[in-house]
Order: C-alpha cells, then sequence, then structure tokens
C-alpha cells in the first residue's frame, strides 16, 4: 500500500545531512520571504494578474531573467563549494566535502550554469527584445511562449528538489555519460532528478525556439526583408536554428537512458549489448551545439553594440550574416572532437578536428568586421562597450585554447583536464555571458524607462575581468601540470596555490557580482536622474529604439514601414510620418502555462521516484490541459483605434 | 470591427501552419535519432533472436495496410471538409480513427506477444531498441487518436469554421507524417530485418 | 621487504608535466601544441591589439579622428577577414592531420625492439594492470623499460574510464567489453604519475598508478623478482578486486587466471553462438 501511494519514497528520503537541511531550510525562508511580503502588500492579484499569468513577451522576458539571476546565485554558491574544496583538499588533508557530494556539486552547477541561467537569460532577453526589433507586438504563439517559460521554471524548480526529496543529485558530470549513469552505477534518485530537470527545462527549450523561429520568418515589420534584419536577429535565428535541429536529439538521448533506468532496458549499458559510446556521440550531437546556442546570440549583441556605441553602420554586413550561418551549419559538424580518445582512428579524428578548426575562420571574420566597425566611429565608452572589449581580450585567447584542442594530438593531453574546463568558462564566460551583460545593460533602459549607473557597471565590469583571469589562468597552468577535472583531492602540493589562486578570482568575480546589485539598487533610486524619456538613448538604430521606454504593452501604436536596415536610424534622419491607428488584436492572459506545467512537474516527481498514480495524473492532467487550451475560441482581445490614440496622446 | 482583421486571421493561420511544420521537423529528428539507435544496435542481440527470429512479416503488413488506408481515408475527410462536406468529412474521420485504432491494436497485439515469449525490451539492446523506436511511432499514433477525436468532437459540435478547418489540416498533416516514418519503419526494421 | 613499499609514495611533482615530456609521445604531443599556439598568436595578437588601438584611437573625444558613420563596406578588407584566419587554419590543418596521423595512439611506434604488450583493466577504482607475456600483473603500478615501445591494451570492468601518463604521452579511454591500443614509450627512466581522467564514480581522485620506466637489465631484474611473489591472481581473488575500493596499496602477482584478461572483456559481450572465442570489438565512430 505505502508503494502504491509513495513509489519508493520513504522517511529516509526527507533532509537529514547539513547541506539537505540547509538547502531545504534556504527555500523555505526564500519562499516565506517572498510569501510574507505578497500578502503584506496584498500582491497577490497583481502578481498572478499581471505576471505570472502574462502573455507578454516583455514581461515573460523579465520573468526569465529574475529566475535566471536566481539560478545564477544558486550555481556561483556551487563554483565557491567547488573551489572551498579544491583549495584545502591535498595530501593528508581531504577538505570538507566527501567525494560523492563534492561530485554532485560539479554535476548540478554545470547544468545549472548552461540550462538554468545562461538559456535562461538568452531566452529572456530574445523575450524582450526580438519582437521590438522586427516591429512585432507579440510572439508568434504567445500560450506556447507563456508555457516554455513555465516549463523552464518547473525544470528549475526539479534541479533543486533533491534537497527536500531524496538528499543526492547526479554524482556523474554535467553531460552523465554511461555506464557511470546506468542503474547499476548510479542506483541512486540523483540520476533521476538529472534526467527530469533537464527533459522538462529541454522541453520548454524546444517549445521556445520553434516559436522565435516562426515569429522571426512570419511576423516581421512590412519592409524588412531577410537581410534587413538586425545582426540580433539574425544570430537568434541562427540559435534556434540550432535549438530546434539538436534539442530533439537531447530529448531522446536522455529518453534512452531513462528508459534503461525505469524498464532496464540495455540502450547504454555494459552489458545486454548495449552501447555506451553511442550515448556519447548522440549527447555530444546535442551538446557541441548547444555552447553554440549560447554564444552566437552574444555575438549578435556586440554587433548591435559596436554599432550603436561607435555611431556608425555595422561594417560587413553580409559577411556577418555570412559568417553567423557558417558558424551554425558548422556546429553541428564537429560533435566527436569531444572524444578524439575514443578510438576512433587517425582518419576521423583528423577531419572532425579540422571542421574544428575551421570554424575559427567565420568567428575571426566577426571579431575582424567589428574592429572594422569601430574603424572612423566615434566611439562612446559605455558599459556595453566595455563588456565587448572584455570580450575580445577573453575570447580570442579562450578561442586559442579552442582551436589547440581541435587537433586530436594535441587533445590527447588536455582531454578532461583543468585546461580544458578553463577553456570551456572563457568561452561561456568571456563569451556568452559577457555578451548577456552588454546586452542587460544596453537595453536595460528600453525595459525599465531609466538607465544603469554607469560607473558602478564599469567598476563591477573591472572586477569581472581581472577576477575572471585570476581565477582560469591558474586552471590553464594546472592542465599543464596535468591536473584533470573533477578532483575532489589531490596529492601534488604544487597544484594548491594555483588552486588558491583560482578561488582569489572567484572572489573577485563575486565582488563584481556584488557591485552589479549594488549598482541595481542605486539605479532604481536614482533613477529619477536616469529617466530615458525619449525612448532612445543612446541614439540607437533599430526598431527597438523608435518606441517608448518602457514600451506600452501592444509594443508599436503602428506598425513601422522599413526601408533600410538601420530602419530607425533612418527614420530619424527623415522623420517620421503622421499615425493613422487601426484595431489591434493582443492575446490574453492566460494561467494554462502554470497548469500543463504544474502537471509535468508531477509527472517527473513520479518518474523520479515511481509512483505510478502521479504519472497518470500528471501526463493526463497535462494532455487535459493542452486540450481544454485549443478549444478555448476567446484567447484575444481588441484594442481599438481610438483607445490606441488615446493612449498615444496620454503617453506624449 | 476593422477590415484588417480577417486578414490578421488568415496571418495567424498561416503562422500556425509553419510553426507546426516547424515541430514536425523537430519530431523528424527525434525519430532520426531512434532509427539511428535502432542501426547501431541492430545486430546486438547478445544471443537472443533477431529480427529473422521474431517478426511475422504478413501480419505487418496487414499493419501497414491498416496505416496506408487510414491515410487515405484521412485525405478524403480533408478534402470533404474543404468542400464544406462536414458530415462527410465526419464519416471519413471516423473511418480513419478505426483504421489508427486497428493498426494500434495490432501493434500492442505484436508487443504483448514479444513479451510474453521472453522477447521483451530487457531482452537484448535490440529490442529495447526496437520496442523504444516502434513504441514511440505508436505513441505518436494514439497522441493523433486523441487528436482526432477532439477534432470530430469540435467539428461536429462547433462546425467547419476556419480554425477547425485548419486544425483538421495538421492533424492530416501529422497523420500523413506518420504514415511515412511507418513506410521507414517496416522497410528498416521489418522488411531488412527479416530478409 | 616487500618490493611494493619503496611505490606507496606518488613520485615527486612534475611541475608542468606536459612541458617535461619524457616520453616519444609527449613530446610529439608538446611540439605541437608549442607550434599550434605560436602559430595562432601570430594572428591573435595583433586582432586584440588592433582592438584596443582603433577602439582608443577612434574615441568621441578625440577631436581629430576621422568619422564616417556611413562607411561600411571594403571588398580589400572584407576578403582579408576571411583569407587571414583561413591561411592560419590552413596551415593548423595541416599540423593536424599530420600530428593526427603520426601520433595516433592506435600506431605501432618506431623502434628495432618489439613493444612490450601490457593490458590494462581499469577497476572501481584501481587499475591491473596484466603482463601476458612475461605472465606476471600488477595493481596501481607499472614497470617497463625504457626506450622499448609500450603497446597498452586498455579496457574496463567498471564505468568508462580514461587512461593518462601526462608526461609520457596523451588519453586512451578504457572501456568495458571494448580494447582500446595505446603506444607510449618513455626516453629515459623515471617514475611519472599516471592517473583516470574521466570521472568514474567515488574513488575517481584516488585512482593513481606510478609507471616506472628502468633500464632493460632493471626490467629483468624486476621480472625475476616478480616472478617470486607470494601473491597470484586467480579469477576467485579478481572478482574481489571488481569490488570497490579506494587507495588499494600496488601490488604484484607472480600468476594469474590463465586467460584473464580475455575472460574479463567477453563478460560484457555476447554469448558467441557456438564458436570458441568471442569476437572483440574494436571501438570505431
Amino acid at each position: 500500500m505505502w508503494h502504491f501511494i509513495f513509489g519508493n519514497l520513504t522517511w529516509a528520503a526527507l533532509p537529514h545531512e547539513w547541506f539537505t537541511i540547509g538547502g531545504t531550510a534556504a527555500m523555505f525562508l526564500m519562499a516565506g520571504a517572498v510569501v510574507g511580503w505578497l500578502t503584506y502588500a496584498r500582491r497577490w492579484r497583481w502578481l498572478w494578474s499581471e505576471w505570472l499569468t502574462s502573455t507578454d513577451p516583455k514581461k515573460i522576458g523579465v520573468m526569465y531573467i529574475i529566475m535566471a539571476s536566481l539560478m545564477l546565485f544558486r550555481g556561483a554558491l556551487d563554483a565557491a563549494m567547488i573551489w572551498l574544496q579544491q583549495a584545502m583538499s591535498v595530501g593528508a588533508s581531504h577538505g570538507y566535502l566527501s567525494a560523492d557530494h563534492f561530485q554532485q556539486i560539479f554535476t548540478a552547477h554545470g547544468d545549472i550554469m548552461v540550462f538554468f541561467v545562461t538559456m535562461g537569460f538568452l531566452a529572456g532577453l530574445l523575450n524582450i527584445i526580438l519582437p521590438l526589433q522586427i516591429g512585432a507586438r507579440d510572439l508568434a504563439f504567445p500560450f506556447l511562449n507563456s508555457l516554455g517559460f513555465w516549463l523552464y521554471v518547473a525544470g528549475a524548480v526539479f534541479v533543486n528538489l533533491f534537497f527536500v526529496f531524496g538528499g543526492e543529485f547526479a554524482a556523474t558530470g554535467w553531460l552523465s555519460l554511461p555506464p557511470l549513469s546506468e542503474l547499476a552505477y548510479s542506483p541512486g534518485v540523483g540520476m533521476d532528478y538529472w534526467i527530469w530537470s533537464l527533459q522538462i527545462s529541454g522541453l520548454g527549450s524546444l517549445i521556445a525556439g520553434i516559436n522565435f523561429i516562426v515569429t522571426i520568418l512570419k511576423m516581421r515589420a512590412p519592409g524588412m526583408t531577410l537581410m534587413k534584419m538586425p545582426m540580433f536577429v539574425w544570430s537568434s535565428l541562427c540559435s534556434m536554428v540550432l535549438v530546434v535541429s539538436v534539442f530533439p536529439i537531447l530529448a531522446v538521448t536522455i529518453g534512452l537512458l531513462w528508459l534503461d533506468r525505469f524498464f532496464g532496458m540495455h540502450f547504454f549499458t555494459s552489458t545486454g549489448g548495449g552501447n555506451p559510446m553511442m550515448y556519447v556521440n548522440l549527447i555530444w550531437m546535442w551538446g557541441h551545439p548547444e555552447v553554440y546556442i549560447l554564444v552566437i546570440p552574444s555575438f549578435g549583441i556586440f554587433s548591435e553594440v559596436v554599432s550603436t556605441f561607435s555611431q556608425k553602420k555595422l561594417f560587413g554586413y553580409a559577411s556577418q550574416v555570412a559568417a553567423a550561418i557558417g558558424i551554425t551549419l558548422l556546429a553541428m559538424l564537429v560533435w566527436l572532437h569531444h572524444f578524439f580518445t575514443m578510438g576512433a582512428g587517425a582518419d576521423v579524428n583528423a577531419f572532425f578536428g579540422i571542421m574544428t578548426g575551421v570554424i575559427a575562420i567565420p568567428t575571426g571574420v566577426q571579431i575582424f568586421d567589428w574592429i572594422s566597425t569601430m574603424y572612423k566611429g566615434k566611439i562612446i565608452f559605455t558599459q556595453s562597450l566595455y563588456w565587448f572589449l572584455g570580450f575580445v581580450a577573453t575570447f580570442t585567447f579562450g578561442g586559442v585554447a579552442g582551436v589547440l584542442m581541435s587537433s586530436p594530438a594535441a587533445d590527447f593531453q588536455f582531454h578532461n583536464s583543468l585546461f580544458l574546463v578553463a577553456h570551456f568558462h572563457t568561452m561561456v564566460i568571456g563569451g556568452a555571458l559577457f555578451g548577456i551583460f552588454s546586452g542587460l545593460t544596453y537595453w536595460f533602459p528600453k525595459v525599465t524607462g531609466f538607465k544603469l549607473n554607469e560607473r558602478l557597471g564599469k567598476t563591477a565590469f573591472w572586477f569581472w575581468l581581472t577576477g575572471f583571469f585570476t581565477a582560469f589562468v591558474p586552471l590553464y597552468i594546472l592542465g599543464f601540470m596535468g591536473a584533470t577535472r573533477r578532483l575532489d583531492h589531490y596529492t601534488d602540493p604544487a597544484w594548491q596555490p594555483f588552486f588558491i589562486t583560482a578561488g582569489i578570482g572567484l572572489v573577485i568575480i563575486a565582488i563584481g557580482a556584488a557591485v552589479q546589485i549594488a549598482q541595481l539598487i542605486v539605479s532604481i533610486r536614482q533613477r529619477r536622474d536616469n529617466l530615458d524619456i525619449s525612448g532612445d538613448p543612446w541614439n540607437g538604430r533599430t526598431l527597438e529604439w523608435s518606441t517608448k521606454s518602457p514600451p506600452p504593452f501592444y509594443n508599436f501604436a503602428v506598425i513601422p514601414e522599413v526601408k533600410s536596415r538601420d530602419a530607425f536610424w533612418e527614420m530619424k534622419q527623415g522623420g517620421r510620418p503622421q499615425p493613422v491607428y487601426q484595431d489591434i488584436e493582443l492575446p490574453k492572459n492566460t494561467a494554462m502555462g502554470i497548469y500543463v506545467s504544474a502537471f509535468v512537474f508531477l509527472a517527473g516527481f513520479g518518474f523520479v521516484w515511481h509512483i505510478i498514480w502521479l504519472i497518470v495524473l500528471g501526463l493526463g492532467g497535462a494532455v487535459t490541459c493542452v486540450i481544454i487550451r485549443a478549444l478555448d475560441e476567446e484567447t484575444e482581445y481588441t484594442v481599438t483605434a481610438a483607445e490606441l490614440a488615446s493612449m498615444e496622446n496620454n503617453h506624449s | 470591427m476593422n477590415e484588417a482583421l480577417p486578414a490578421i486571421g488568415f496571418q495567424r493561420q498561416e503562422r500556425v501552419a509553419f510553426g507546426f511544420w516547424v515541430y514536425l521537423m523537430t519530431d523528424l529528428i527525434s525519430f532520426a535519432a531512434l532509427f539511428a539507435a535502432f542501426s547501431v544496435l541492430r545486430g546486438s542481440t547478445f544471443g537472443g533472436p533477431d529480427g529473422a527470429d521474431l517478426f511475422n512479416l504478413p501480419f505487418v503488413f496487414a499493419e501497414t495496410m491498416l496505416l496506408l488506408v487510414s491515410s487515405f481515408t484521412c485525405g478524403l475527410a480533408v478534402l470533404a471538409a474543404e468542400q464544406n462536406k462536414q458530415p462527410r468529412a465526419l464519416i471519413w474521420l471516423a473511418v480513419t480513427f478505426l483504421l489508427g485504432g486497428g493498426f494500434l491494436a495490432l501493434e500492442l497485439n505484436e508487443f504483448s506477444r514479444l513479451v510474453a515469449e521472453g522477447n521483451g525490451p530487457q531482452r537484448s539492446a535490440f529490442l529495447s531498441a526496437f520496442f523504444a523506436l516502434v513504441g514511440t511511432h505508436g505513441l505518436h499514433i494514439a497522441v493523433g487518436l486523441l487528436w482526432m477525436a477532439v477534432v470530430a468532437l469540435v467539428i461536429w459540435r462547433r462546425g467547419l469554421s476556419s480554425k477547425n478547418f485548419s486544425n483538421l489540416l495538421r492533424l492530416g498533416l501529422f497523420w500523413h507524417f506518420l504514415d511515412i516514418v511507418w513506410i521507414f519503419i517496416f522497410t528498416i526494421v521489418y522488411l531488412m530485418g527479416v530478409l | 621487504m616487500d618490493q611494493t613499499d619503496a611505490l606507496r609514495t606518488a613520485p615527486a611533482s612534475a611541475g608542468l608535466a606536459l612541458f617535461q615530456p619524457k616520453g616519444v609521445v609527449a613530446t610529439g604531443e608538446r611540439n605541437l601544441i608549442v607550434t599550434a599556439v605560436l602559430l595562432m598568436l601570430l594572428l591573435v595578437v595583433p586582432v586584440v591589439a588592433a582592438a584596443f588601438i582603433i577602439a582608443y584611437k577612434f574615441r568621441a573625444g578625440n577631436q581629430r579622428a576621422a568619422y564616417d558613420p556611413n562607411w561600411d563596406h571594403n571588398k580589400f578588407l572584407q576578403s582579408l577577414w576571411w583569407g587571414l584566419p583561413a591561411l592560419v587554419i590552413l596551415c593548423l590543418s595541416v599540423l593536424t592531420w599530420r600530428g593526427a596521423h603520426d601520433l595516433e595512439p592506435s600506431k605501432p611506434l618506431q623502434s628495432s625492439l618489439p613493444p612490450l604488450v601490457v593490458q590494462v583493466v581499469a577497476l572501481r577504482w584501481k587499475w591491473l594492470f596484466i603482463y601476458p607475456e612475461q605472465k606476471v600483473a600488477t595493481l596501481n603500478f607499472v614497470e617497463f623499460p625504457e626506450n622499448r615501445p609500450v603497446r597498452f591494451e586498455l579496457t574496463a570492468d567498471a564505468p568508462m574510464n580514461s587512461f593518462w601518463i601526462p608526461q609520457l604521452g596523451g588519453q586512451m579511454y578504457a572501456m568495458a567489453g571494448m580494447v582500446n591500443n595505446l603506444y607510449l614509450m618513455a626516453s629515459q627512466t623515471g617514475e611519472f604519475t599516471g592517473g583516470a581522467a574521466e570521472i568514474n564514480g567515488r574513488g575517481f581522485s584516488s585512482m593513481k598508478f606510478t609507471a616506472k620506466a628502468v633500464t632493460a637489465s632493471d626490467f629483468s631484474v624486476w621480472l625475476a623478482a616478480a616472478k617470486q611473489s607470494p601473491r597470484g591472481l586467480p579469477w576467485s581473488d579478481y572478482l574481489k578486486l571488481t569490488q570497490p575500493s579506494e587507495n588499494d596499496p600496488p601490488a604484484v602477482y607472480s600468476w594469474y587466471e590463465p586467460g584473464l584478461y580475455n575472460k574479463i572483456v567477453a563478460q560484457f559481450m555476447a554469448p558467441a553462438a557456438g564458436s570458441g572465442e568471442p569476437q572483440l570489438i574494436m571501438p570505431g565512430m
């Protein structure tokens, strides 16, 4: 009877170790504080109807960014714990963490930073900026947008849920290669939490990918041909094409792993004829493009930022488009370079090595084009441009390390070493994250109506940059010393100073992050001094600057006509026509995304703990909700021309 | 009401249709991954039976015919709906539903026979891959049947509005897509397994 | 005194191990790394410098700098921007191709001596080394002569692992039911740290071994001593080794279960229909 109701869940699953008790307490405290404030301030209805159930991409985007920031905090805490262990655990000392716990922490760190931080920030920026840049009022599928966000949230909750139920996460590394991740070697629920948090949030990413592609290809303002799209739109399109191309592979791969674990099948087991190498191939067919999914949009952001703050047209637009498309295609042809050491033979290794090197060509072209854009410009050194320059300094050298590893014979010495770890942190922090920071500071006034404090932003930048080098140069060196990644303990005392230096770098980065929080608070308090009344604080070039800051819920009262690439720049030279208002239709709010994702969450919980009735309830509930939504004929409402006119005139 | 609104409605249907195509492409990639897994593992019988020992071609051929005919009748339903002949469209949908249901029943019968003989998905990597690939297709058929029931119900109750018609069109697309996938399964899994 | 006592302490720190190779493979890999990095820096350093110089020169405050807001295309520059990285990558591709073939781990090394065969089994969490020609086996330490190629035949009876002796040469995966060959050759005597490079569970970090290169005559002496070791490794004792354990002290076995290695590999393969020896699966794509 117990097993029927609770599956494998027992009292022993409840928190009883210091980190699970601490994690659970922290989560309940945070939840309690939020609930308390909402109740005290009587903000429940406001939160529900203005935010949680909203289908406005600008609001969903803000929610994504808040969620991603919270997860960044969690992931950074993991990083700090990893560092502390590695700084202490040499020779006779074994640090403060058990090997198993340490392995869970770096697994969670990797997954959280990729799936819930970087992907979350990206989805947020795309939601807010894409429709504005292409002159659209919303995304193609507002309900799916809300659903995608809530699936992302469900995945994020899932990745933290082990604190409360089960007490363990996967201890297998962020990609959980079998046979280690199979039942034989990882019998616990941690592995199942890993599977379902990725499966659920991956489904959200896939849905978002389809939504953005349709939005970009079908909803551009009249006149905006493909070759007149802003670079950020192009890079987002490329990134989302990769999402829809490879996320199905991820879903199938971890789906098969789940079949192995749940039903005792033999896809990737050592026994029964299973083939773990197939998993390694499949997961990297997703995993490598995923890196480009994260970094290509940042390239787009830099194209916007460099052009705007050089007060000059983007150099080599067509070339940049070609480069972005080239990177996109090549990204799908290089997955094998993640396991040159598996013994595929010289010819296969050399082919994939050379293809990987070739990616550096379009990437190099983009950097050359940005430099050419600055040439003969009138450069304004804002914090957004600082992040770009920081990117040039870090990313190029990370790229050298990457191309170096693309040569199989060199990779034999770097594979799974801290050199590799340093390399991909350079790419993800110096490439993706610096791009995201550049974009966040650049578009902040568009979202909120006031600018961020520049001085604190630049201070944060310098902390981040020096912290970054202090933290990761030692890891490159440790790689040269033969240190593998994921060590909870090592014997060579010569390594310790480097681990400690890396930790100091982490502290400097943390100070940078603290300054960013201070920057946000100060900027909010001083917002009246930094108001963006014109809607165009940077003398921008693209359509998002042609509307107010923050934009009205309908984005554009009149959909703009686009005549050239820098649509808004040209408009400013010419002068805008008198607006003629028409009725417009906008999506209503819907709570269905929350319900569907809640049911999916329940089903996932049932899968983890083998609670059959919960699986049935969850899946049945989700399907029923989708059907109810599909049958709803009243999903939109009309804003009349008269209402539009009065709102527009009142504001201006 | 403004004159521009019907045009907006049309744009929306076009968007939905395009989005559905993109979805189908993603689903195709999922199936491609499953086919790849099957191809890698088809020889890994681990001492157990292989396709030639297990598959009953006439039986699978009957399955195939059911699905092919259902694809045809689904097309007839769409044609009837296009000519605004609602009862006829509903009848063809019902026929399609029965044929699809028959297909699913046969497939489940095959699965249960295999499991009863001790050749379930746990037997070997080959059988894991077989059950996963064919089963995923079967799951899609089940979802398609559910969708078909809902579409039929909605057309019956609310008539052939443009929204319902485009919904039916997408269902037809989905159904033909599953048919094509099945042709590949029939060829790669069954024919090549037996021959 | 047990001859393994001396090996209980890890070899001295190797410093920047990758830049202090003690074997032909590691030397080749080091040379490739250095050449490739220098080649890339040739392009990257000027580019980064140009980025900052141009950014500074064309700052808004500089009244003397030219300003041309519409300059967005130049055929010559554009082809240069594609051509320069393409040229560097072309050169690198040659290096990559040659490196991948010259330093392919499964390729025998050139030497007048035949390779010493050492079969390696990655366990949880220890390394078992089997000398099929000498009929001895060791645990968590391996000894071989300098200047003679060693063919490590890698497999696992545990989660996938990666075998790495940084100062002798790069890695190769050890996987259950499969055999990967890795040729290495020490160019001088010494003790080098080797270990596991792929996460494989709780004891991952402690899964180290000492690789000891000695002169040919010392190797014979060691071998003779090993033959005298009181310990042997029958199948039942091997099965005990497959149980998870950490920090097992090095051991020498004077004999082992006949056909031990093939038996270990064959556990994961299909019971072969009729034929005797199971076919070894060589990993490919």
